[in-house]
């Protein structure tokens, strides 16, 4: 087992860049091969080594299959990254899984559908004052010979809130940068600390295993590269690699206050109320489960802020709390490998084989553990205060949402597991005619005719269920890139003949 | 099961006529001309398949050559009648349907009885599991419509709001009996189990320990030379698990996530030898017995998506197909079978030829995901008609429901019991 090696790595996984308040993507297409390929062997990608004092302004790049394609790798080398990867985010049958269809189809996405011909994506970030520049020099005089710019994400800064207005970003999962954790293993408290492998390939994930990516024969071409881990004599084209999902999240900030106020007579502190139980977090990002007293390996907070993460749905079996359909709660219901936490071998053995817990609701989730993301979204278009809202409309709205992205080693496991067994199921925690109170599409399933209803449990009462919400979010595009670690780019941005012979 | 080899030159007819049955890829016509499933009020689940195994080379790792084996159709239908009364029924209804189907098969003809013919082409299972025995379709429509008046009711009812559980149990009582009354909402009572299935049902309870007992003296003595045996076959039975071809993998993924609920389909052959034979026999026995007579219904394990799997072996006991319906996507499958009952995947399916390596039978194996992922993806059978009675609800719905229903039919709830009762509703 090798050391992270930080210089090789792009630095979006491990910084964010949440300073750098000012971010663009530009949706590219090669132009030129081999003029795009000298922009990427000298392009001033941004990595993930610590610096001091940090930098004002980086670059990332991530490329899709295709565009892997159309810059001469080949395709036997492209066989090798995961099926989803290469498959891409339009696919029909993955438009299923993920609830894209209908409003959310491909076909009308203003990016990333059918036939939209995306190679790469390139991110600016930047705090305000250099970023204009920035952009200028990254790109360089070889910029247009080298790329189509078929479309730019501009992004908006709304200071750590969502458009709803809910803080977010709140939770993410700490990444076990110096590879301690002991892997595999069997968790019985939850953690929030992931192995390396869950989010960067080339390392070991919580399997203790290593995932999908192309290992290369020794050559010239291929000498640039890490060496494989798990594959002696091998060169590692994953390693300090990263899948990067981009969505870009159209929300109809109006229509969610107007809805939640409508539930609840129009009170704004009631609405609230409502809408914090169907995030499952207070606008501010306070949890609604308490806070509790042990620690949870992986939280910690920096001094001066607030403790909105060191919680668990242990002590609210019932829901009553926090609902089982809340959005926090389906992305990541903080469970651990064995819902009954046995002590010994013997209530392992018994709960393995089906003689453990059996109240209706238990052990219904999967281990957290291993469906975990990184997320770096930021939100586009103008904000629009709860207060603002709620009043009516003056003549139409400007579109604003969320560029989401997230970063994982195995989009079917992690993204993918995330968006279609939790977020989008209807039958979530033993759920019926329910999806993600944020993110559902409310499309109707052959035998469910219902999927926009949201329930909030009471303990000892009956539980208040609230129909016919709209969908909020609309999906206007997105796809699967994979974000190379810095050798990798290199040897992508080298011409074709030396990586044939 | 009913299982027939396919005539090689009727091939693509046959997979017309399948595909006539579906209204698009993975989603079945109900009503379809050829076999109108929705008129069979005791079939839960239906599929039929064309047995296509792209893996029988694998055997060649083994220095094996093994002729080209011909494609079989299989039928399989899970039912509350014996199977003999469900042909008779299914003869009835879709004759002229499983005519034209069966004529694709080797050994139909035009005179050909096709009740007998069905009968001779039956082909057993060696496990079988089943969510909720005794669990009928009829009882699962009924407890369904209970569920959604009690959900209807509820929405227009605010004065349950506010009172206590036990009160809440009572008036929804009183409400489910009016409804039942006025003749809104029908609860059968079960009907009484043969008692032919009762004797059989214990003899089978018995026999297995029984003749494990009987054995058991031969078995203690060969049981160190079978695991020594066991684990020089681990350490050199080849994995294989190359990553599965894109295109196969959308094609398989075409038929997948229409609904709720999933099929699943897979064939394989067996690694040669009497030691994995026994396995496999021994652990698809110990399977079998222990999900007729131990586990908890509702349960395989840990695991509690799954309405129906089954074993069969074909050819001999040379290759062996796995089929079963389970809830949400083949993704969160593989997942919780990994990770809650891996050491029963292992057991199972490292008798298969290529499955990752496992260490004492039980471990290792699928804890070694991206193999596990790809074998299994590899050895997946598209499945052309798959058809469900209830296609919106799964497994967890089935067993709310009838906790739903039960807990109706107790007159008095104590606090805690009346709390939990309200918190299925």
């Amino acid at each position: 087992m090798s050391e992270f090696d930080a210089a090789d790595a792009q630095g979006l996984l491990r910084f964010g860049y949440k300073k750098m308040t000012k971010a663009s993507y530009a949706l590219l297409r090669v132009k030129h091969v081999a003029a795009a390929q000298a922009w990427l062997h000298s392009a001033p990608v941004t990595t993930a080594v610590e610096m001091n004092p940090p930098p004002t302004a980086a670059l990332q790049v991530a490329f899709t299959a295709p565009g892997l394609l159309a810059l001469g790798v080949r395709e036997s080398v492209i066989a090798e990254f995961s099926h989803e990867f290469r498959g891409g985010m339009a696919q029909e049958s993955r438009s299923r899984q993920l609830g894209d269809v209908d409003d959310n189809a491909p076909e009308n996405w203003s990016w990333g559908g059918p036939a939209y011909g995306l190679h790469l994506v390139v991110m600016f970030f930047g705090e305000p004052e250099p970023y204009e520049a920035f952009v200028q020099t990254s790109k360089g005089p070889g910029w247009n010979d080298a790329f189509d710019t078929l479309a730019c994400l501009y992004t908006s800064d709304f200071g750590g809130v969502e458009p709803f207005g809910f803080t977010d970003g709140v939770s993410q999962p700490e990444i076990d940068w110096e590879q301690q954790r002991k892997t595999p293993c069997t968790q019985l408290d939850y953690t929030n600390s992931a192995s390396l492998g869950e989010f960067l390939l080339g390392y070991r994930n919580e399997y203790g295993k290593y995932t999908d990516r192309p290992l290369l024969d020794i050559s010239p071409a291929s000498a640039g590269l890490p060496p494989a881990e798990d594959a002696p004599g091998k060169k590692d084209l994953g390693r300090n690699g990263t899948y990067l999902v981009m969505r870009q999240l159209q929300q109809d900030v109006r229509m969610f206050w107007q809805f939640v106020g409508q539930q609840v007579g129009g009170d704004i502190a009631k609405a609230e109320k409502l809408a914090a139980a169907m995030v499952g977090r207070t606008r501010a990002g306070d949890p609604l489960e308490p806070i509790q007293e042990q620690p949870i390996a992986g939280i910690r907070v920096k001094p001066g802020e607030r403790e909105q993460n060191r919680f668990t749905f242990d002590q609210d079996p019932t829901g009553s709390r926090c609902p089982f359909g809340a959005h926090v709660r389906r992305a990541n219901p903080r469970n651990t490998d064995f819902p009954d936490r046995p002590g010994n071998v013997w209530r392992k053995l018994i709960t393995m084989l089906g003689f453990g817990p059996k109240g209706f609701r238990d052990d219904l989730t999967s281990s957290v553990r291993f469906h975990r993301i990184v997320r770096r979204g930021r939100e586009y278009g103008t904000q629009l205060t709860p207060e603002e809202a709620l009043a009516p409309a003056r003549g139409s709205d400007p579109e604003r949402g969320l560029h989401f992205m997230c970063l994982n080693a195995n989009i079917a496991r992690q993204f993918e597991f995330l968006q279609n067994a939790w977020i989008n199921s209807t039958k979530f925690s033993g759920l019926v005619d329910e999806s993600d109170p944020l993110l559902g599409n409310r499309a109707p399933i052959p035998g469910c005719p219902v999927t926009n209803d949201f329930t909030i449990q009471k303990s000892g009462a009956v539980r208040r269920r609230f129909s016919g919400m709209p969908q909020f979010i609309k999906v206007r595009g997105g796809a699967y890139f994979f974000m190379p670690g810095i050798k990798a780019l290199r040897y992508f941005g080298q011409v074709e003949e030396s990586r044939v012979s | 099961m009913v299982l027939a080899p396919i005539v090689p030159a009727r091939e693509e007819e046959l997979r017309r006529l399948l595909a006539s049955m579906n209204d698009g890829p993975g989603r079945v016509n109900a009503n379809n001309a050829l076999i109108p499933f929705a008129k069979f009020n005791n079939l839960h689940f239906a599929r039929l398949l064309i047995l296509d195994d792209k893996t029988t080379a694998d055997a060649r790792v083994y220095g094996l050559r093994r002729k080209p084996y011909p494609l079989y159709l299989a039928f399989l239908g899970d039912v509350d009648s014996g199977e003999n009364d469900f042909l008779k029924d299914l003869a009835k209804a879709a004759f002229n349907g499983l005519r034209k189907l069966f004529s694709c098969c080797e050994g139909f003809s035009d005179d050909s009885n096709l009740l007998n013919w069905m009968k001779a082409h039956r082909k057993p299972s060696i496990a079988n599991y089943v969510n909720w025995p005794g669990r009928t379709v009829r009882r699962i429509r009924e407890e369904a419509a209970l569920q959604e008046a009690l959900e209807r009711h509820l929405s227009k009812e605010c004065s349950l709001w506010d009172i206590s559980p036990r009160e809440i149990h009572v008036k929804l009582a009183q409400f489910v009996n009016e409804e039942k009354t006025s003749g809104r909402l029908t609860l059968s009572d079960e009907s009484p189990t043969p008692p032919g299935w009762w004797i059989r049902n214990l003899l089978h309870l018995v026999a297995m320990p029984l003749l494990v007992l009987l054995l058991s003296p031969l078995l203690v003595v060969i049981a160190p030379f079978y695991l020594i045996r066991l684990r020089m076959l681990e350490r050199t039975d080849p994995e294989l698990c190359p990553t599965v071809d894109q295109a196969y993998t959308e094609e398989l993924s075409l038929g997948e996530d229409h609904y709720v609920t999933n099929q699943f389909s897979a064939m394989g052959s067996l690694k040669p030898g009497p030691v994995r034979l026994l396995t496999t026999i021994g652990v698809l026995s110990t399977v079998n017995y222990a999900a007729r007579h131990i586990v908890r219904p509702g349960r395989l394990g840990r695991i509690r998506t799954i309405h129906f799997a089954r074993w069969v072996f074909l050819d001999g006991t040379k290759r062996m197909i796995f089929c079963s319906n389970y809830d949400g996507s083949v993704e969160s499958y593989m997942d919780d079978f990994i990770n809650k009952t891996g050491f029963g995947l292992n057991a199972v399916f490292s008798n298969g030829i290529g499955y990752p390596t496992t260490n004492w039978l039980v471990m290792d194996g699928c804890g070694d995901e991206r193999k596990y992922v790809e074998f299994l993806r590899r050895h997946t059978l598209p499945t052309q008609v798959w058809y469900k009675a209830y296609p919106g609800l799964t497994a967890i719905d089935l067993e709310r429901n009838g906790r739903i229903r039960k807990g109706l039919e107790i007159s008095s709830l104590s606090d805690q019991e009346a709390t939990e009762w309200v918190a299925l509703l």
